[in-house]
């Protein structure tokens, strides 16, 4: 047993019942059914504006890139453009990378001790696991995300429902030749994110190093993203929740003329809270590595300091020991050696 | 080597990287263990430089002399550096303790301390920041990952932030590219304020501000150094080479790290460049001169404070400027690479006094150094090779069957990957690499750098440099390497060490020390031995004679 994810499990479980019960309880349903998502919303708009702010206001005082390939040099080396960007198109195509692909993470490695007929030997392995499961979860979060975008536009846009058709369509034509599963389709996407998400969770308890460098910061939004996941999931698969009173509901919110909906039940109510939460926690929490991603001077930056002089804003000037302070305390002993110097006597 | 270090056997046998003690990093405390640190800075340097707390301490004492407002002095370090580096502010807030980075440091490798993991390193940090610069962490204290600044806290700083050599192998594989040598910078600087150095930095740093190099050489005995290796050249070649110093006019001002004029192998390097350079002033008049004010190509200052660097890096474009030299060639060396690189125009540029660099021999425009006006020896010298300006005999390095360690600074804070390469396979014949994973972007530091290549700290050097040494056992037992090639003038000094302890059967050179040994110089005589005075392939009977 774990303090830490005990300590997380159980705040989001509490969560969880706060919300079910303020759901049902019809005076507390304006509270969380209204105001708490419009607070939230203010909290992530506002916190996560301010935090990029508070980044971009501290100075880039060098360039400082990791470089990761060879350097441009001479003209016959063939340089590694994208891992080592001489221009700034060089360091779009990596950051895109990076956000897009996750290609650092892409190079991770498992490194073990093995046991050779002439002693130990360390290898370092590919290790994919963490990156797939990483894109999985960020890719199937994206497009959860944007599914229910049709909860807020009438009509529904067309990319969202080509999105929706997508998501849903390899799935309902695959198992409606073999077993009939009724309607509505099942989306790929929320049963990839809740085995993602337990997948990261799993690796968090039971890799003995990572386990040790996990705080009770790490495991709350992977509960908070499961326990969004699994009320979505019943609502949808289990309780069949009234989809049209829902639809009503959000567009009230986004008109901001808000009304409650009709005959949705405490579920509902686990499920825009903990949405809530995680806005509200997001902009104070690890989660801000959204934005802080693109401001990170490792990666965002030209490795072409040799070629064109970066400023420092701050560069203040510091004492140094001149030539001439030097040739004054060694002067004698420069001339008996045969040296130059600047002053004769 | 240390007495009490352990057997390389049971210093392998006793890492364990799954065994994290049964409490929290945060409820373990340091455990300052003889081996693993290197002393305390003497006060004599910390005064000299005029730097903050000069005083005798000892890292073992309970006491360690800090100032009554130290934690004051912290928290002012931490917020004004906090506004100043971008780099330093994003690091705090962004990792999410993925682990990704857990197991690429050479030091948890090695050592299997948890601390020693990259992520954890940068935690011991960030626990304060979050309980003095965020709300959730002042709220909520450990809970939320904060812990107050204590005592125990700071020599945790100390002890670990002094196992970290900065190499950035981190860095390569974080997802946000979160680089730990940048937190390990800002922790050292923090540590100097309250006088917190340790000595193997201070010292060097306090003799290069005087004399111009670490070593704390004068301008005569650098001469005089200098002047031997001249004998033995001509001993081993019958050529007379003819340096020049502190010449005004020159064309092109050469700097070097110390170490390669001080100490073995390094100063067969240093016999390698004096040959090039003699090579191609007779055959080309190329007009050279090295410098004894500016007679340090490293930087120990870099692993104090950005101050400081500013401070020894000024010699360079001030001693340029001085002699009036179109531009800087600069030596083999690692993290003097890295100043260079990535921090010199700014510091001290705009370099506006000196020329575009362009190879005087090939015609060559060093595009890529036209604003710092410094290029690399491998750069220059892989020019030179390339347009066939050298007569080179790579069979005179028949003995050495080579592999090439790529140093951190160069690889991770440069790229300069194939240069030296290029240099390498024209000189010497036999060439395996090591295995992927362990070299190029991913290469595996000394274990030594940033300063940590003391005596007194050899279990952690060792331990340190582990990953390194294995990869080098794996060609030696695959392929029967018995060189291990560097460009940088640490990895010289603490590879022989290294590799008595883990690898006894391998040796150490740097990349000119072969080009000196394969160029045939002009009126050379017939070479006999090579320029450490050990028998050429096939000559070994007419040593005897
Ligand atoms: C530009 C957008 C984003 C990028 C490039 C990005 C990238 C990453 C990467 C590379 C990791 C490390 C791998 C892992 O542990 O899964 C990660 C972790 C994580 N990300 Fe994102 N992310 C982004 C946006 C988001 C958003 C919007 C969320 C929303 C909740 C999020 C939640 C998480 C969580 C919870 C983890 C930790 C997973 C764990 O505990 O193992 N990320 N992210
Ligand atoms: S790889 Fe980066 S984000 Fe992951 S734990 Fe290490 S520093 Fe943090
Ligand atoms: S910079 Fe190098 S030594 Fe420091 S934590 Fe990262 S991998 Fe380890």
């Amino acid at each position: 047993m774990n303090v830490n994810y005990m300590l997380s499990f159980i705040i989001v479980l509490a969560l969880c019942l706060l919300s079910y019960l303020g759901g049902e309880a019809p005076g507390l349903r304006y509270l969380f059914g209204i105001a708490i998502p419009y607070l939230a919303i203010v909290i992530f708009i506002f916190g996560f504006i301010s935090r990029v702010m508070g980044w971009a206001r501290s100075a880039v005082p060098f360039r400082i890139p990791t470089t990761c390939g060879q350097q441009k040099s001479l003209p016959w080396i063939k340089p590694n453009r994208i891992d080592n960007p001489f221009s700034k198109s060089a360091v779009i195509l990596r950051m895109i990378l990076e956000i897009v692909c996750f290609r650092s993470l892409f190079r991770n490695t498992r490194m073990a001790f093995k046991n050779t007929k002439t002693g130990m030997r360390i290898a370092y392995d590919w290790e994919i696991f963490l990156w797939v499961a990483a894109l999985a979860f960020h890719y199937t979060f994206l497009v959860v995300l944007l599914r229910h975008l049709r909860f807020f536009f009438d009509p529904v846009p067309f990319c969202i429902q080509i999105l929706e058709f997508f998501d849903g369509f390899l799935k309902i034509e695959f198992l409606s030749n073999v077993i009939q599963v009724g309607l509505p389709g099942i989306y790929i996407s929320g049963v990839i994110l809740l085995a993602a998400v337990t997948f990261l969770f799993l690796r968090r308890i039971f890799s003995p190093k990572v386990r040790y460098i996990s705080l009770p910061a790490d495991f709350f939004p992977l509960f908070l993203i499961m326990g969004i996941a699994i009320t979505g999931i019943m609502m949808r698969y289990f309780t069949k929740v009234d989809i049209v009173g829902i639809k009503e509901f959000t567009m009230g919110l986004v008109s901001f003329s808000p009304a409650l909906p009709e005959g949705v039940g405490g579920l509902f109510y686990v499920h825009i809270f903990l949405v809530s939460v995680l806005l509200a926690y997001f902009p104070s929490s690890k989660l801000m590595h959204l934005g802080g991603i693109f401001l990170s001077p490792t990666r965002n930056m030209t490795a072409d300091t040799r070629a064109t002089r970066h400023v420092n804003p701050w560069n203040h000037p510091v004492k140094v020991h001149t030539y001439e302070q030097y040739e004054d305390e060694f002067r004698e002993k420069m001339i008996e050696a045969g040296l130059p110097v600047e002053k004769k006597e | 080597m240390a007495d009490d270090l352990p057997k390389a056997d049971d210093l392998l046998n006793k890492i364990d990287h799954n065994n994290s003690p049964p409490t929290s990093w945060m409820d373990t405390p340091v455990n300052i263990r003889k081996g693993m640190y290197c002393y305390a800075s003497s006060p004599k340097s910390v005064k000299y430089l005029g730097l903050p707390n000069a005083r005798p301490w000892n890292p073992l004492d309970d006491d360690w002399k800090l100032p009554d407002n130290w934690k004051e002095i912290v928290f002012e370090g931490l917020k004004e550096r906090l506004d100043k580096f971008r780099s330093f502010k994003v690091f705090m807030d962004i990792c999410v303790r993925c682990g990704a980075c857990a197991d690429k440091c050479h030091f948890f490798i090695g050592t299997g301390d948890p601390k020693n993991m990259p992520v954890l390193r940068a935690e011991l940090l960030r626990s304060v920041y979050r309980n003095d610069f965020t709300k959730a962490g002042n709220l909520l204290g450990k809970i939320a990952g904060a812990r107050p600044m204590t005592l125990d806290v700071l020599k945790e700083w100390w002890y670990y932030f002094f196992q970290c050599t900065e190499c950035r192998r981190c860095s390569v594989f974080c997802p946000y590219g979160i680089d730990t040598a940048e937190i390990t910078i800002m922790a050292r600087e923090i540590l100097n304020l309250l006088g917190l150095n340790i000595d193997w930095i201070a010292t060097p740093v306090a003799n290069c501000y005087r004399t111009g190099n670490h070593l704390g050489i004068q301008p005569h005995a650098f001469k005089d150094m200098l002047d031997f290796f001249v004998e033995d050249i001509e001993e081993i070649t019958g050529v007379n080479c003819e340096p020049q110093y502190n010449k005004k006019g020159a064309d092109i001002l050469f700097i070097t790290p110390s170490g390669d004029v001080f100490a073995d192998p390094g100063t067969y390097t240093a016999m390698g460049y004096l040959l090039l350079f003699q090579y191609l002033k007779e055959k080309y008049g190329f007009d050279v001169t090295w410098s004894t004010y500016g007679s340090e190509g490293g930087n120990f200052g870099f692993f104090t404070s950005h101050e400081t660097m500013k401070r020894l890096n000024s010699k360079m474009y001030a001693e340029a400027k001085r002699l009036g030299v179109k531009w800087i060639l600069g030596g083999e060396c690692g993290h003097m690479w890295r100043v260079i690189n990535q921090y010199m125009d700014t510091m001290n540029g705009p370099a506006d006094f000196l020329e575009e660099p362009v190879s005087p021999i090939t015609g060559t425009r060093f595009e890529n150094a036209k604003s710092t006006k410094m290029v690399h020896i491998a750069e220059f010298t892989a020019d030179l090779i390339k347009h066939n300006k050298l007569e080179l005999d790579p069979v005179r390095n028949d003995n050495v069957i080579a592999t090439f360690h790529d140093s951190c600074n160069p690889a991770r804070g440069m790229g300069m990957l194939d240069e030296p390469r290029f240099v390498l396979q024209n000189v010497c014949n036999n060439f395996h690499e090591m295995p992927p994973g362990t070299i190029r972007e991913q290469t595996f530091c000394c274990g030594s750098g940033s300063g940590l290549n003391a005596g007194e700290n050899m279990e952690l050097r060792m331990a340190g440099g582990l990953p390194r040494a294995n990869a080098v056992k794996y060609v030696h037992e695959k392929y029967g390497v018995n060189m291990l090639t560097c460009v940088c003038a640490i990895d010289r000094a603490v590879f022989p060490p290294l590799m008595e302890y883990w690898v006894p059967e391998v040796d150490v050179s740097g990349l000119h020390e072969l080009v000196g040994n394969a160029l045939i110089m002009q009126g050379e005589k017939k070479r006999t031995t090579d320029l450490r005075f050990e028998p050429l392939p096939g000559m070994e009977d007419e040593i005897d004679e």
